[in-house]
């Protein structure tokens, strides 16, 4: 399950919009090890497309270190989908390559509605979690809990036995 | 000539869990290829089998992208660091190209 602030997702979902259609993407780093996703990192789309996104090299790099430097992991990966669901896509589960990531998805299809989804990536192999959306000032353990979309928890993408 | 070499957690499984490991060459893929004779199966994730730098990789000499440096080519110095770091990208869109990765049995229909 993903943990996450409200003000962080309400900050993904603007960058998303402002992106709109081309596909926005970034980061939310957090102490590592620690599983908190506490500090929102937009990136540039470098792909600056519809389609595809892709960290820029250099940026990346930067941000990588500086997160090395303050002990920290990257917690949530997250990207939008713009006329589709937020699903991972082939593409996205090729390159998924931090295995203890959230790989958080939005969908701007919708022009007044997000459909924010959460995923772990590992090994090629999909698995759809909660996302529990956490609002600052508000006892803990009154939050809400959300499971968007119907589809199956796992899906192996390596089709063994098919 | 030792260079350090930062590995990101993906490939740690090659070398013992280990963050930074050491190894020698005067290019990039001598340095992989040296690095292969003590972690094993690292050079397969890092270079694919037509010889070329893998899609999945970001690899840095210093502060630089190798991919600007003249890639598995590029020259490397006592001291250099050199950083690999899992490239960050996809989208809606399935290419091909970049969508079967080494060892993923192809041919089979898309799971959805």
């Amino acid at each position: 399950m993903l943990s996450i602030d409200r003000a962080i997702v309400d900050a993904i979902v603007a960058h998303a919009r402002r992106d709109h259609p081309d596909e926005a993407c970034g980061v939310v780093a957090g102490p590592a090890g620690s599983d908190l996703a506490t500090r929102h990192i937009p990136m540039e789309n470098a792909a600056r497309s519809m389609t595809f996104y892709e960290f820029d090299s250099m940026e990346q790099l930067r941000v990588w270190r500086e997160m090395d430097d303050r002990d920290e992991a990257p917690v949530v990966i997250y990207h939008s989908h713009t006329a589709t669901e937020a699903y991972p896509s082939r593409t996205d589960v090729s390159f998924a390559g931090e295995p203890d990531a959230h790989y958080l998805l939005v969908s701007t299809r919708e022009p007044d509605s997000e459909e924010i989804r959460s995923f772990r990536i590992v090994a090629g192999v999909v698995t759809e979690e909660k996302v529990r959306i956490l609002d600052a000032g508000v006892d803990p353990h009154a939050v809400q809990s959300y499971m968007f979309g119907q589809s199956p928890a796992t899906v192996d993408y390596e089709c063994s036995g098919r | 000539m030792a260079i350090e070499v930062r590995i990101p957690t993906i490939l740690r499984s090659h070398t013992s869990g280990a963050k930074i490991v050491e190894g020698a060459g005067d290019t990039l893929g001598d340095l992989f290829a040296d690095l292969d004779s003590r972690h094993d199966g690292l050079k397969g994730r890092l270079i694919t089998d037509t010889g070329g730098l893998h899609r999945f990789v970001n690899v840095y000499i210093n502060d630089e992208d190798v991919r600007f440096l003249g890639a598995l080519e590029a020259k490397l110095s006592d001291g250099d660091s050199v950083t690999i770091l899992p490239a960050v990208a996809g989208g809606a869109l399935g290419f091909a190209a970049v969508a079967v990765p080494r060892g993923l049995r192809v041919g089979s229909p898309a799971a959805r």
